[in-house]
């Protein structure tokens, strides 16, 4: 009992408990359960990304790289649409775009054994740069009818939306490849001591690769997702998102020195921030604040775990 | 002569190599490249915008050029300095009469607190750089929002003489110039001769050697950062006189040219290297490109990707070197 209480998990679900309860009395509107599942729009979009930053983290990396790679691949949507390009091939390069760009940031961290953070940063301002430099000040609308569902839609005639379905979804897959296969292992073993690992024959090299290619491939499948959800694209979308998806991945209690942390963490953790926005957007706190809120958050949570090693009683979220 | 020549050798390839030459090479380069398309490129007062454009970036650049010797990264400065420029605008919107020196000083004194934020993240916390000053950077940023209600601050709500900040001139010499002249000579003197200046790379070189040789590596992690958010308030006042107005989304993204400047000018992103006067060429070259952009009527919108691919370029560039020096040295001993 008291090994439950000490785990992270546990502290994430009182949290997310003590939201409810608070929101659920400032607002009449909070309890209400399509509008609770309507508000999980908030979070999936950053949640498909922040599955793949999560075990990137865990390998001691990071990328930086996400929001513009969705910009990117966003825009090449657009204008491949615009083209007169049907929209279910433009999404499928929009994809090829994403995973292309994830690769070219794993084979330049790989070859050249660059910090992931440095390559990252500057496919950062690369990628959004692209986005820019095709669509200029415009914006691509008039998107066709049929594409609205994906985003926006629900699944099956009940009141889940699609996007939901599909986080829940991967979250099972990403969480399954983590906890229960060897790659998984790799990944933690990476983070613990990556020397140690390329000694005992651990294909460091290629796994970075591989989770750097799949970060682009996710990052452009929430592009499309997003992109049908508000039905026109911009070079300026999903700004920010980097930030968010890091803290909720670190406010999970995956270790920003990598090695420790487990899915369910990062999901809770999604859940606790995508709730949290959609009780503050109900009681009309400007989008400003929230910024400020979420950048304290992300220090908060990587400052908690070492004042309470310092104290001695740090929660283990090991896996 | 056979003894004599592969000094000479020797002698030739440094000058070569070394990033000053290459980078006035490349510069020069440019600027022909660019006059011979467009020539209004190559009047005096083009250049003369090009220097001015160029100052406030290569002031803060000097910033981030120390955190990044230490090994660190500073994203915080371009919110950091919009939100010190729009403090002090709102001063002259509510209160006239501040002297401008006065202004420099307070922005500085206000830069110094909001890099003390991240210095202490750093170097107390032991929070990784990249993701404390991530942070930082969207708090500062929300904070002008907050703080100017999303509104500007005019021309028309500052006084002249505090326009003139930036856009005056001493003797002929523009003061932003000048005011570069002064910092890099300053810092120039403080990185090369002080010892706290040595220490910095010191620390950046090998933390932990520096560390036994009694050097106290949290100190100097602080500092950097508190030097960084000294010059980006400082700048940040500038900016606003320069500019005439202080505006929520003023300097977005200007931590990405200060990372670019750093990087073409020869600082390590491994840390422990990096001179002052490659950070100056940085600088000025970043400014003839968005000038260079702006002549030949290239569309604005390049810039951001130009910058990420040219920062990409230099650090696999670096990392391909270092690879080769380590290579070299290996077959050097087996000799």
């Amino acid at each position: 009992m008291s090994k439950l209480i000490r785990r992270w998990e546990f502290v994430l679900v009182v949290l997310l408990a003590a939201v409810f309860v608070i929101m659920s009395r400032l607002s009449p509107y909070f309890l209400d359960l399509r509008n609770l599942l309507d508000a999980t729009l908030n979070f999936t979009e950053k949640g498909i990304i922040a599955l793949c930053m999560a075990l990137i983290v865990i390998t001691g990396s990071v990328d930086l790289s996400v929001a513009s790679n969705m910009a990117m691949s966003a825009a090449v949507m657009g204008i491949a649409y615009r083209s007169g390009m049907g929209i279910g091939t433009a999404a499928v390069l929009c994809l090829l775009v994403g995973t292309l760009g994830g690769f070219f940031n794993g084979i330049i961290i790989t070859r050249f054994k660059l910090p992931a953070m440095v390559v990252t940063l500057a496919s950062f301002s690369l990628f959004r740069g692209i986005a820019y430099v095709l669509l200029g000040n415009q914006a691509v609308t008039g998107y066709p009818y049929q594409f609205y569902d994906l985003g926006q839609g629900y699944f099956l005639g009940t009141y889940i939306p699609n996007q939901f379905v599909f986080f829940a979804v991967l979250a099972v897959i990403f969480g399954v490849v983590l906890h229960k296969t060897t790659f998984g292992r790799y990944i933690y073993a990476i983070g613990n001591n990556e020397n140690a690992c390329r000694y005992s024959g651990v294909p460091v090299d290629r796994i970075k690769l591989i989770l750097f290619t799949i970060s682009g491939l996710v990052s452009s499948f929430a592009a499309v997702l997003l992109t049908s959800r508000i039905l026109s694209t911009r070079p300026n979308i999903a700004q920010g998102f980097e930030l968010e998806v890091i803290t909720a991945v670190v406010l999970g209690g995956v270790s920003i020195n990598g090695g420790s942390g487990t899915m369910l963490g990062v999901v809770l953790s999604l859940l606790l921030i995508g709730f949290t926005r959609f009780g503050m957007s109900l009681l009309n706190v400007p989008a400003q604040v929230m910024t400020v809120l979420i950048g304290c958050l992300l220090i908060f949570a990587i400052l908690l775990p070492k004042v309470l090693e310092r104290v001695g009683q740090r929660p283990s979220s090991r896996a | 002569m056979i003894q004599l020549t592969p000094q000479k050798r020797q002698l030739l390839m440094r000058t070569v190599t070394r990033r000053e030459t290459s980078l006035l090479i490349f510069t020069l380069v440019l600027i022909v490249a660019v006059s011979i398309h467009s020539p209004r490129f190559l009047s005096v007062t083009n250049f003369n915008d090009i220097l001015l454009n160029g100052a406030i970036l290569a002031i803060a650049s000097i910033g981030q050029m120390m955190v990044v010797i230490t090994g660190g990264i500073d994203l915080s400065v371009g919110s950091g300095l919009a939100l010190s420029g729009m403090l002090v605008g709102l001063i002259y919107k509510y209160d006239y009469g501040l002297n401008p020196l006065l202004a420099l000083l307070l922005g500085a004194l206000i830069g110094i607190a909001l890099g003390s934020v991240n210095g202490v993240l750093v170097s107390k916390a032991g929070v990784p750089p990249i993701i404390a000053s991530l942070g930082t950077m969207s708090i500062y940023r929300g904070l002008i929002f907050i703080v100017s209600k999303g509104q500007w601050v005019n021309a028309h709500e500052m006084p002249d003489s505090f326009i003139r900040l930036a856009r005056g001139h001493i003797l002929g010499i523009p003061n932003l110039i000048f005011m570069t002249i002064f910092f890099y000579v300053a810092f120039y003197y403080f990185l090369t001769h002080l010892k706290t200046g040595r220490e910095i790379y010191a620390v950046g070189g090998n933390a932990e050697a520096a560390r036994v040789a009694g050097i106290s590596v949290d100190r100097i992690k602080y500092a950097v950062y508190a030097m960084s958010g000294f010059l980006y308030g400082l700048c940040g006042v500038l900016w606003v006189s320069r500019f005439a107005s202080a505006q929520s989304d003023s300097a977005t993204g200007f931590e990405f040219s200060t990372v670019t400047a750093i990087v073409i000018g020869g600082v390590s992103v491994f840390g422990g290297t990096g001179k002052i006067t490659g950070v100056l060429l940085g600088a000025v070259l970043i400014s003839i490109v968005e000038n260079a952009l702006a002549v030949t009527q290239v569309s604005p919108f390049w810039k951001l990707a130009i910058q990420g691919f040219i920062i990409l370029l230099a650090v696999t560039v670096d990392a391909v070197m270092k690879n080769r020096d380590r290579k070299t040295v290996i077959r050097g001993r087996q000799v």
